[in-house]
């Protein structure tokens, strides 16, 4: 097995343990604005995805992803399955040649870009969307114009997610369920961009624990250039 | 022969529908599907491309859906099929029945059943 197959897995599996422990609390959110149903159909298919990647003979990054989505596709149902799920499955022959700097930003491009067909959804609808682009957008940035390692890129997209998770709290929904309540929905944290985020910070663990550290921290490790609270360049 | 394949979020309306729109369609194939797999509501992706390959004889799948997800969980169903298969944007019901009655005509084509499904959004019952 590849270190990065190796890392994938343990990923998912991190992924699985930290859905399972928010579970209650990822209802709680969902009950408040939804069905209820998030806490438990996420804690589901991520448990059903860290036994199929586990059960993986050759498990390179895309096919660890890949079988991830697949599962969570399957098991999540309603309409985080398609979103988290079949995401994941297309956003992962990005991976197909390891995890670099350049195809973890083409990953996450990819997902957010399926995401959003999926959903049509956009920055401000009280969603999933509003961790997921200012996340996806801080960590190209931080890449391709900061020079950031992916590691500290994410770790700035991590913090770019949770600003977004923030901002989903006193909006109005305009997508999915809670969009019927209108004006009730102003006060709750949206479940989908907190599973979101949930995700992001588990990744963001597993993978400084798989890189090894530097000799030296580069200059820039700590650039302010990221302007914060700036979601969306389209 | 355009099979079809009606989703919802219930496996008993699912059926339901498949039912009231057989009894229109003569030998058209109607594959229902529905329900989150484990006895609840919801739509599951693989399952309802199950549906397709079922309904599919070769001649392309018009599917019909319901509310929410299961337009997403359709999508990525018609992804993953080999069949040539289409959602129609109509009612499900009156869509379904549409679909069913113009699939049998010898000339249907995936295109005119998913038209005539989509036609069923204008019928007024009053």
């Amino acid at each position: 097995m590849s270190d990065e197959g190796a890392a994938a897995v343990a990923a998912v599996g991190a992924v699985a343990e930290r859905i399972e422990a928010e579970r209650s609390h990822l209802t709680d959110l969902d009950s408040a604005i939804g069905d209820a149903d998030h806490g438990g159909n996420m804690a589901r298919g991520w448990a059903a995805a860290a036994e199929a990647v586990e059960d993986l003979e050759d498990p390179e990054p895309a096919a660890v992803v890949k079988t991830a989505g697949k599962t969570l596709l399957s098991e999540v149902g309603g309409a985080s399955g398609p979103l988290f799920g079949g995401s994941l499955v297309f956003a992962s022959t990005e991976l197909e040649e390891g995890i670099t700097a350049e195809t973890a930003v083409a990953f996450a491009e990819t997902y957010l870009e399926k995401v959003q067909d999926r959903g049509d959804a956009r920055v401000g609808d009280k969603t999933m969307i509003d961790a997921l682009v200012p996340a996806v957008h801080t960590f190209k940035k931080s890449v391709e114009v900061d020079d950031m390692t992916p590691v500290e890129a994410l770790a700035k997209a991590v913090a770019a997610a949770e600003r977004g998770v923030d901002f989903t709290v006193p909006i109005r929904a305009s997508k999915g369920r809670a969009s019927y309540l209108g004006w009730r929905s102003v006060g709750h944290q949206d479940p989908g961009a907190t599973s979101t985020l949930y995700i992001m910070e588990e990744l963001l663990d597993v993978a400084t624990d798989n890189v090894d550290a530097p000799d030296e921290l580069p200059d820039h490790a700590e650039s302010p250039t990221i302007p914060d609270g700036e979601v969306t360049e389209d | 022969m355009v099979g079809l394949v009606v989703v919802s979020h219930s496996q008993t309306a699912a059926d339901g529908i498949a039912e009231v729109a057989g009894e229109m369609g003569g030998e058209t194939r109607i594959e229902p599907v529905g329900g989150d797999g484990q006895g609840g509501f919801g739509t599951v992706a693989g399952d309802i491309e199950a549906a397709i390959h079922d309904a599919d004889d070769g001649d392309g799948v018009v599917v019909l859906v319901d509310l929410g997800s299961a337009v997403m969980n359709a999508e990525i169903a018609i992804e993953m099929s080999d069949a040539e298969a289409v959602i129609a944007d109509a009612p499900v019901l009156e869509g379904t029945v549409n679909a069913a009655v113009t699939a049998t005509g010898s000339k249907a084509t995936v295109e005119s059943v998913r038209e005539q499904a989509e036609a069923a959004r204008g019928v007024e019952k009053l």
